[in-house]
């Protein structure tokens, strides 16, 4: 599945594309919007097709999908440059597919399988394509985000101007793995050597606990400023707004070398995991209230209006995504389990 | 050869790394300013200045995990942990970060990480401050654990672990930073998972590593008083292991006296009297012994510290009871 290319690093007051007036507002990028609703559908029917994969008893341990997510991390990796890297936690399906894995490869690690991405050995969890500088899921909430930070500096260390993304949950923003690392990013930042760009994705729930019951500051993006990082809180189910403020955000990161952390307000439509049948957390009302606002419902409308979609190309982009999600699902089942001597390799760089 | 003192030889080769490698940075808190809680990095921040010689907040899973992500993207940081007690604070970073990536990414990333610093008991810094961690880390599969017993060890060690592609838990002790010995000049290193045989003998297998190296030697000075011809294994490194050695010197003496700082209980010695059994226990003439850490918080007042630490007469008795020369008590 190609990605489509970042276009530019734009700065703030530049669009990267020609703008298109919509009647609401100038939309900048709306051709390529179209190929990243495709992305979009195909990762819901992706993640649909994961979970009954699931059901069957196909994919083991855990499972999180992206489901209602997904303009928050494609706005951002809509933005990104090939050189550029990003980290993100375990709800990670949807980053991989976005930054062009192959469907195949990602739903095989999910299966468990040697074709898959990291050799069936990291699961769910653990996706990875670091040759398209992705550099992982990651299982323990908060535990990625030192990696990220240092990763930062090792790139402006280095030379160069690529950024590092770190995808985050609310919920990490509550662990000691969030405050020393992003008071070390705003130390670094200082002498223009932390390049990051922190992405919550406030889905208002860490698993079944809100954010007003497990932080004591609800408005997230203002706790940045305890670490002199700038921040700016955004709709996150308008994929359109989001990459605005994606492009603005790495644009000025890559300039100044200094970490700037977006709060991405969006809500996850299925349950924190695939054993959270019933969500006494919230109501059903709650859910239906959210799918109102389906991120691929919103982007929909802007290309409509704009003359860029119409039934007809909606209903062929449809059935190519159920084809593409069906299509790794059959490669993953088809394909062999890892052999047993994939146990002991790559516990070590150099065997002992 | 030159002499150097145990902390001149990590120096050393810190220094001698940084200039052959710009890759290498190193982290950790006071290291920089104040040169170093134990000056191990005296003068490196004039020398290589603030990009590589990074002062750090006290965040030590921030820093920890900070440099994983620097060794994932092909740096060589070397984190100065103040004291290893403080590692727990980072433990999550480790075992779940630093150990585990290369295999859950199915082999895409290395991580060339030293962590390094001092580790077992000082002088009545009591129960925070004396803990010896090697235990908790050579449990964890992705991790080497390094045990300079010297300051030739320490240099070639260090060396050998910061050209590696794999994290390594550098096992310094406190107790030996100003001790003094021959360091070969020259791109010296050593291997790992390659034990000396520091003193040979026919009697009885002493196997130490570490602060215990000394101890076992002069053990073994006396011994020979007594007519006991004890061999000294110093293991240098606990992963890997260097079974091949051990078993060898056991095969030669029949019996086995293993000494370790850290409490007793499913500890270093338990490990190395399980593979001797399991790989010597036709060539054993009596049960391996054990000479241990009390079980207890190490206690502030320094009669109480001595107890509860191994000390020469220890090793003395136990090579005894191995060669059925003293009666045997229960632990």
């Amino acid at each position: 599945m190609p990605v489509p290319p970042s276009k530019r690093s734009g700065r703030n007051d530049e669009p990267a594309g020609p703008a298109v007036a919509t009647g609401r507002r100038n939309i900048p990028d709306l051709a390529d919007a179209v190929a990243w609703h495709r992305l979009m559908v195909i990762t819901r029917r992706f993640e649909e097709e994961t979970e009954r994969a699931f059901r069957r008893g196909k994919i083991g341990g855990y499972l999180h999908v992206y489901t209602g997510q997904e303009a928050a991390a494609a706005g951002f990796l809509a933005e990104m440059r090939p050189d550029d890297i990003f980290f993100t936690a375990y709800r990670d399906h949807a980053h991989a597919l976005f930054r062009g894995a192959d469907p195949n490869a990602v739903m095989a690690e999910l299966f468990g399988k040697v074709t898959g991405l990291a050799r069936g050995k990291g699961g769910s969890m653990h996706l990875f394509d670091v040759a398209r500088g992705f550099y992982g899921g990651y299982g323990i909430v908060g535990g990625h985000i030192p990696l990220a930070i240092g990763a930062a500096y090792a790139l402006r260390y280095r030379g160069g101007d690529q950024v590092c993304l770190c995808f985050l949950g609310d919920g990490a923003m509550n662990s000691g793995a969030f405050h020393e690392p992003l008071n070390m990013a705003g130390l670094w930042g200082q002498g223009g050597l932390c390049p990051v760009v922190v992405i919550v994705e406030n889905n208002e729930f860490a698993m079944g606990t809100s954010v007003g019951r497990s932080s004591a500051v609800i408005d997230l993006a203002s706790r940045f400023a305890q670490y002199a990082i700038p921040s700016e809180r955004i709709d996150g189910m308008d994929f359109v707004t989001v990459r605005q403020a994606a492009r603005r955000a790495i644009a000025d990161v890559r300039t100044t070398g200094r970490p700037f952390a977006l709060e991405v307000a969006t809500y996850r439509f299925a349950g924190h995991g695939a054993a959270d049948l019933f969500q006494p957390y919230r109501s059903k009302d709650d859910i239906d209230a959210a799918r109102r606002r389906d991120p691929i419902r919103i982007l929909e409308g802007h290309l409509r209006a704009a003359g860029l979609l119409d039934d007809a190309r909606i209903a062929s982009i449809e059935a190519e995504a159920a084809q593409i999600a069906a299509e790794a699902a059959r490669f993953a089942e088809e394909s062999p389990p890892p052999p047993p001597e994939e146990l002991h390799r790559h516990v070590y760089g150099e065997e002992s | 050869m030159p002499e150097l003192s145990y902390r001149d030889a990590i120096r050393t080769a810190l220094i001698e790394e940084m200039e052959r490698d710009p890759s290498v940075v190193l982290l950790g808190e006071d290291i920089g300013l104040y040169q170093g809680t134990f000056r191990v990095t005296a003068d490196l921040l004039s020398r290589f200045g603030p990009r590589r010689v990074i002062d750090t907040p006290i965040s030590e899973e921030g820093f920890v995990g900070a440099a994983i992500g620097m060794a994932m993207l092909g740096l060589r940081p070397v984190v100065e942990m103040m004291t290893w007690n403080f590692s727990l604070l980072a433990f999550d970073q480790i075992v779940n970060n630093a150990a585990k990536v290369r295999y859950f990414s199915g082999g895409q990333v290395d991580v060339p990480l030293v962590i390094r610093g001092p580790n077992g008991a000082g002088v009545q810094l009591s129960a925070q401050h004396s803990q010896s961690v090697e235990a908790w880390y050579a449990h964890v599969p992705g991790l080497r654990v390094v045990l300079p017993a010297t300051p030739a060890e320490a240099k070639g060690l260090l060396r050998t672990a910061m050209r590696g592609k794999d994290p390594v838990i550098f096992l310094e002790h406190a107790a030996l930073y100003g001790v003094k010995g021959e360091v070969p000049d020259g791109d010296y290193t050593l291997p790992f998972g390659v034990a000396e045989i520091a003193r040979p003998g026919r009697d009885v297998t002493l196997v130490a590593f570490s602060r215990m190296l000394s101890l076992a030697l002069a053990a073994a000075r006396r011994l020979a008083d007594e007519g006991i011809d004890a061999e000294v294994v110093n293991l240098r490194t606990l992963r890997p292991l260097d079974r091949r050695t051990l078993l060898e010197s056991v095969a030669r003496t029949h019996r086995a006296v293993v000494i370790q700082e850290q409490w007793r209980p499913f500890g270093v010695a338990a490990e190395i009297s399980a593979t001797i059994m399991e790989g010597a226990f036709d060539q054993l003439d009596a049960p391996v012994e054990r000479v241990t850490g009390a079980d207890v918080p190490m206690p502030y007042a320094r009669n109480l510290e001595l107890l509860a630490l191994p000390q020469e007469d220890d090793i003395l008795r136990a090579a005894r009871r191995a060669l059925y020369r003293e009666d045997r008590v229960d632990a």
